[in-house]
């Protein structure tokens, strides 16, 4: 990997799903170290730019490029860039009945190890990594024994989401409104665990509707993107300024 | 534009589609068959060839003459063109050279067809714990471990050798549990029923080894017809297992069975099916009919019979094993995985009949639908006015695969008591794309979080398994539904 070239590199992407064109021309360029705040109006395109990021076969990139470490992602399998680094957090974490978040934990921790050769955990030595996790966003190990994400509260979805971002430990998170839907408490936890998972090797890209985050967790960059491009770059200032203006102003 | 969708989730699809029906082959030997028709003289005819007591030919005939006047269940929630029962043949057996001292002296050809199917016969390599009777078509062709069984006075052999050899058990059990009448199917199989399974523990045995039989079908026109019977005498307790598989053909065949279980004071039966006979293609065409009656009596009081099956083949399965809880403290189980895929059928489920003062019964049925499939659980819980402190717990879950499939269920509870405990359970979800997707993002193959999922969803049944079944259990449903998510 060139050390000079961007963690993320967006150029001019245009994705669809079912033949509609959400993404028109997207660009942006997220170094490490970086946190990326993208805000913008319901349907600006915002939650498909993240599941384009992370590969969800249902969005085709008709045309453009994304760039991860150096390298063009297209052609990988959302599983692979998984491997590579690119983490996910949900707006709306499924219920996946039968399955024990234990163990969905440690098979997504143990198939990262095998991808890159290190060695992987068997359930207890995995029960002491998971529960030092736990910790960091204030969840009870009881929590492990249930079916993943099956009668969780929305903030203990969110949650779970973190949780996974640590454990994982990728290098880029793309965190898609995970603020919402939260109250104070648990967006100081979430908070919390974001700003521990965040160091110089890291880059983060923030998918938020309200400046509240903000308040927590400091952007490099705020962008704005309406439909489906992103027409204006700032910084936090930006988020408060729209936080008082609203969206049209810059249309 | 080439949806993304489809080609990332089906090249993993189609990779693991490959493998297609592995027991499909069909083995090519010298048969004896009966012409397909059936009628009287058929029914004479197979009992003259099997040399059958008096007894059994008036059994036959008595069976014919009351399925003559029955016509086919229509209340099941399955689909498929009229059967003509003229067109299929009743007797097909391998032609046998000689009679057999032994099993080595079993056609090669018959042996290797079982060896084939996971299945040794050979004194050499047999399977250590596991004493087997093999079903070929209409006859049972072997059965191991006979004479080790017999010291201990575990009678175990097919049911034909049993009618010559201990016809007084078989006059007074057969059909004592599934009587002749009880419905069209068990008529057919108690008119024309050629071969199956026997076996009978002693009081105060532990049966040392678990028995089992496997049933193939190979002939492309003939029905199988066989009939299962095990007693459990006082104290006793037994472990049975059967499995099945038959080869790939566009044609339909019927496979119309009865097992009768009969457990007497204080004994335990554990009866388990890994059903994997051929389901037909995936649009359709071809597989078997299964039209089962399975049917266990607790006569004793604390005796037991426990059901566990795994329903992954046939085109259409009608299927309701069931217990009747006569004794006292007697206890009646019934653990289902069904599983339903292209253009599959399934319509079964349990009938818990309770009669005994504190008869327990416990229901568990998971039933897994994909593509265009319909999957259906019925089920009846009876406690009659007899049945002081009855108790009965049931559970039906439903999963979903893709947008197509159908589940349902039908659970019928009639209580006569008012001392009776029930408890009923349901419940139905689905894996879909953004399930597999949430997988996929964290890293997660394919084909492991389908197996995950799945054995999740099925791990209540597959621990009441015996060992050597639970892990192909795992494997199979796998393998069922490769090429259905997406």
């Amino acid at each position: 990997m060139n050390l000079k070239s961007p963690l993320l590199e967006v150029k001019n992407l245009q994705v669809s799903i079912n033949e509609n064109q959400i993404l028109k021309n997207l660009n942006l360029k997220v170094n490490k170290g970086e946190i990326h705040a993208i805000m913008g109006p319901n349907g600006s395109g915002k939650s498909t730019f993240s599941k384009a990021l992370a590969g969800h076969p249902a969005y085709l990139v008709s045309n453009g490029d994304i760039f991860f470490k150096g390298f063009s992602i297209l052609q990988l399998e959302p599983e692979q860039r998984s491997h590579l680094g690119i983490f996910l957090a949900f707006q709306y974490p499924i219920e996946i009945p039968g399955v024990s978040n234990e163990d969905f934990l440690r098979l997504a921790y143990n198939s990262k190890q095998k991808f890159y050769n290190r060695p992987q955990l068997d359930p207890i030595e995995f029960l002491n990594v998971i529960c030092e996790k736990l910790k960091l966003v204030n969840m009870s190990p009881l929590f492990l024994s249930r079916n993943v994400n099956e009668g969780f509260s929305g903030g203990e979805k969110k949650r779970n989401e973190i949780l996974q971002m640590i454990l994982l430990d990728s290098e880029l998170a793309i965190l898609d409104e995970t603020d919402s839907g939260l109250d104070i408490d648990a967006l100081k936890i979430i908070s919390t665990g974001i700003n521990n998972f965040m160091n110089p090797s890291k880059s983060i890209i923030l998918i938020t509707h309200y400046q509240r985050l903000l308040d927590y967790i400091n952007p490099t960059y705020v962008h704005v993107m309406h439909d489906g491009m992103i027409i204006k770059t700032g910084t936090a200032e930006l988020a408060k300024e729209l936080e008082n203006k609203g969206y049209e102003w810059l249309q | 534009m080439i949806n993304k969708s489809n080609k990332v989730l089906n090249t993993n699809i189609t990779n693991l589609v490959n493998k297609t029906y592995q027991y499909g082959f069909s083995t090519n030997i010298e048969k004896d068959i009966i012409e397909r028709g059936l009628n009287e003289e058929t029914v004479k005819l197979i009992s003259k060839k099997k040399r059958e007591p008096e007894f059994l030919l008036k059994f036959r005939l008595r069976a014919y003459k009351k399925w003559k006047q029955m016509s086919e269940p229509e209340w099941a929630y399955l689909k498929f063109p009229q059967i003509n029962y003229q067109d299929i043949i009743y007797y097909s057996a391998p032609k046998a050279q000689k009679k057999l001292k032994n099993l080595n002296e079993v056609d090669p050809e018959l042996l290797k067809t079982f060896e084939k199917l996971g299945i040794s016969l050979t004194e050499q390599k047999r399977l250590a714990n596991v004493a087997i009777d093999a079903v070929f078509d209409s006859v049972s062709i072997g059965t191991t471990f006979k004479k080790e069984l017999r010291e201990c006075g575990v009678l175990f052999c097919s049911i034909s050798e049993a009618v010559i050899n201990y016809s007084e058990s078989i006059q007074k059990y057969l059909g004592s549990v599934v009587p002749i009448g009880d419905n069209y199917f068990s008529a057919l199989n108690s008119a024309v029923f050629t071969d199956g399974s026997f076996c009978r523990i002693p009081k105060d045995t532990i049966c040392p080894l678990d028995l089992s039989t496997y049933f193939r079908i190979n002939d492309q026109n003939a029905g199988q017809f066989e009939r299962t019977l095990i007693i459990a005498e006082k104290n006793s307790k037994v472990n049975y297992l059967e499995g099945c598989t038959a080869p790939q053909y566009d044609t339909n065949q019927l496979h119309a069975a009865i097992v009768e279980l009969v457990s007497l004071e204080f004994a335990t039966i554990k009866y388990s099916t890994v059903q994997n006979w051929y389901t037909g293609d995936k649009f359709g065409n071809g597989g078997i009919y299964n039209f089962v009656t399975k049917r266990g009596i607790c006569v004793g009081a604390n005796s037991k019979i426990s059901w566990t099956q795994v329903e992954t083949g046939s085109a259409i399965t009608w299927k309701y094993p069931s217990c009747i809880l006569i004794g006292d403290n007697s206890q009646g189980e019934f653990y289902s995985v069904a599983l339903t895929n292209n253009y599959q059928q399934a319509d079964t489920g349990t009938k818990m009949t309770h009669i005994g003062k504190n008869s327990r019964s416990r229901i568990i049925s998971k039933g897994i639908s994909a593509k265009k499939s319909k999957n259906s659980y019925r089920g009846f819980v009876n406690v009659t006015k007899k049945a002081i402190g009855a108790k009965n717990y049931s559970q039906c879950d439903s999963l979903l695969i893709g947008n197509l499939s159908n589940a349902n269920t039908f659970p019928v509870i009639f209580v006569q008591n008012s001392t009776t405990k029930i408890e009923h359970e349901a419940s139905i979800s689905k894996i879909g794309e953004e399930q597999i997707f949430y997988f996929l993002q964290r890293g997660i193959y394919f084909e492991k979080a389908v197996e995950l999922m799945l054995s999740g969803f099925c791990r209540e049944i597959f621990t009441e398994l015996p060992l050597e079944f639970s892990a192909e259990a795992d494997k199979l449903l796998t393998l069922k539904l490769e090429g259905s998510v997406g």
